[in-house]
């Protein structure tokens, strides 16, 4: 399937990503590159294979993953918020949203 | 002065030194490990008591960056330990440092790392494999003797080969994944470097086991590693898989492991031919599920919560899309591009659907093989450490590095990387074995016996002497 530059420009607007000219036109072409690629996989019949679901083993899926409902202490507002870039008053503070 | 001290200086001292030549750090923590060492001596029996040691910059450490090798992260430090990182300290060790690595562990030879490409010690011409570049050069140059990775596509083993080192790939829910930044979630493991069988095995027993913080760590008892190690092999059932021994496989490479096959023989192991009918389209299956995966993961990476965010974007939206413009690199871009398009509307069913279908048959060949053998055997990676620069024009080409790895990520099955002999260009070469699910006893064993038998003992020209 060939893949156009709106087609790129149209994904990377998907990927919240901003891609300048030079980018388009470099990305263009290897993705479709590397989808052509892909594509070898239908070569393959797997109309009767069940999906992988993830990459658990037969013991992981039968592990137990609940736990007791107990409170715990979290990490708190201070620690969340010191790695933040822009806090204010116990907040994540962000530019305007409309 | 105390002998923990003393380890930790000489780790510190060769890091600092070595650091100019091979960009393995990113960051040197001398002050705290230094007082950590000192606290220890009291507690010698704990299993790394003073063991010094690296970890890679994508597995979170209080206290320490975590950059992942990108500018998005830059600057980050986490308020918590992973796991393995608590495991690691309980049990003695000192962590010396953040080692460098492809931006979001997304490469083969470590160029994307923001930072700078990490130098093989072997020939600082060479890349060192990737994306855990920086842990396995730390090893290899004797900086530390042991080191945290992480493995989505052979990220620990194929830079373990490039670099002569041993590199483990456990199990699939082996070890818990929580505090390492995830890349894609169903093929990423944390990972072992070592410069013998021993200490990975060490190391390994520490790490392992069920965390209540990553639902996806199995229940399942955590061996002893070290007490299963062994010379005595007679009986073993070795597959060797000889169609993938034919396309593409450098020739030395294709020799040296071989070889190895010929030393399981005369150790007793009995040599079964296996098939893994469906290996060629794991590239295709990974780089369809790993970047879906990834566009996934890395949405959380939009400049509110931490890290870096884009200045100049008075609008919300607006800021998004300048801080991952940015932020991410050209690699990562390309894969969280890819996975969008995967799974955007009307294209899902068409790759990621077929994928994951494929995926279930890479795995029923492994299961099919392992009724016929205990492990599988072969080579780790498909050329050795290649010239800084040679590949990077060339995504599809990079990928296919990982054409011996990848299997074992999408099985879910555990691998480890053994080094065994030096090219004619003094470049390592290494073998790889694969196991059923939890068998890494039986690969450390088979390991064991290769090494004692065949030591592998040659030093990089860029080596930080023996530690006394």
């Amino acid at each position: 399937m060939p893949i156009k530059e709106s087609d790129i420009e149209k994904i990377a607007q998907l990927a919240h990503l901003e891609l300048d000219e030079a980018e388009v036109k470099l990305f263009g072409p290897q993705i479709a590159e590397i989808v052509s690629y892909v594509e070898q996989l239908n070569e393959l019949d797997t109309k009767n294979v069940q999906p992988a679901l993830g990459g658990l083993t037969p013991e992981g899926e039968q592990t137990d993953s609940s736990r007791d409902d107990e409170l715990e202490p979290s990490l708190g507002q201070a620690t969340a918020l010191e790695e933040a870039p822009d806090p204010a008053e116990g907040y994540f503070r962000v530019p305007k949203v409309l | 002065m105390t002998s923990s001290r003393k380890k930790i200086e000489f780790s510190l001292n060769a890091a600092e030194k070595l650091n100019a030549t091979l960009n393995a750090f990113l960051e040197i923590d001398r002050e705290g490990a230094l007082r950590r060492a000192d606290q220890l001596d009291a507690h010698s029996s704990q299993p790394l008591a003073g063991i010094p040691i690296a970890i890679k910059d994508n597995i979170c450490v209080r206290g320490l960056q975590t950059s992942c090798g990108s500018r998005i992260l830059g600057d980050y430090h986490p308020p918590y330990n992973a796991t393995v990182i608590n495991r690691l300290l309980d049990a003695g060790a000192v962590i010396i440092g953040k080692t460098n690595c492809d931006e979001f562990a997304m490469g083969s030879s470590n160029e994307n790392s923001a930072f700078g490409p990490v130098r093989n010690p072997w020939n600082t011409s060479k890349v060192p494999g990737g994306s855990s570049g920086g842990s396995a050069a730390a090893v290899a140059a004797g900086i530390v003797p042991v080191a945290l990775g992480s493995d989505t596509g052979g990220s620990v083993r194929q830079p373990a080969a490039l670099c002569g080192v041993v590199g483990l790939k456990p199990t699939y829910g082996r070890n818990s994944r929580y505090g390492l930044v995830a890349f894609a979630s169903s093929l990423d493991q944390v990972g072992v470097f070592a410069r013998n069988v021993t200490d990975a095995a060490r190391v390994l027993g520490v790490i392992a086991g069920r965390d209540v913080h990553d639902a996806t760590t199995a229940n399942v008892p955590v061996p002893d590693y070290v007490g299963s190690l062994a010379t005595d092999i007679k009986g073993a059932r070795v597959g060797f898989p000889q169609s993938l021994f034919r396309v593409g496989l450098d020739y030395e490479i294709g020799k040296a492991v071989r070889a190895v096959v010929d030393v399981y023989r005369e150790l007793g192991a009995e040599i079964v031919d296996v098939d893994l009918p469906h290996a060629r389209y794991a590239i295709a299956v990974y780089y369809i599920i790993a970047t879906a995966e990834a566009s996934s993961n890395l949405a959380r990476f939009d400049g509110v919560r931490y890290g870096f965010r884009a200045e100049d974007a008075p609008e919300l939206r607006q800021m998004y899309r300048k801080t991952r413009e940015e932020g991410f690199g050209p690699e990562v871009k390309r894969r969280i591009m890819l996975g969008t398009y995967v799974l955007s509307a009307g294209y899902y069913d068409a790759y990621y659907r077929k994928a994951q279908q494929v995926r279930t048959l890479i795995k029923n060949d492994f299961l099919n093989a392992f009724k016929q053998c205990d492990a599988i055997i072969t080579p780790t990676s498909p050329t050795h450490a290649f010239s800084i620069g040679e590949k990077v024009d060339d995504p599809l080409a990079m990928y296919l590095n990982d054409i011996y790895t990848v299997t074992a990520n999408l099985a879910g099955v555990p691998g480890l990387s053994v080094p065994c002999a030096l090219s004619s260009g003094q470049l390592p070469i290494g073998f790889q074995l694969l196991g059923p699910y939890w068998s890494e006893p039986t690969l450390f064993k088979l390991a064991y016996a290769y090494e004692q038998t065949r030591p592998f003992t040659k030093k990089p020209p860029v080596f930080a002497g023996e530690m006394s």
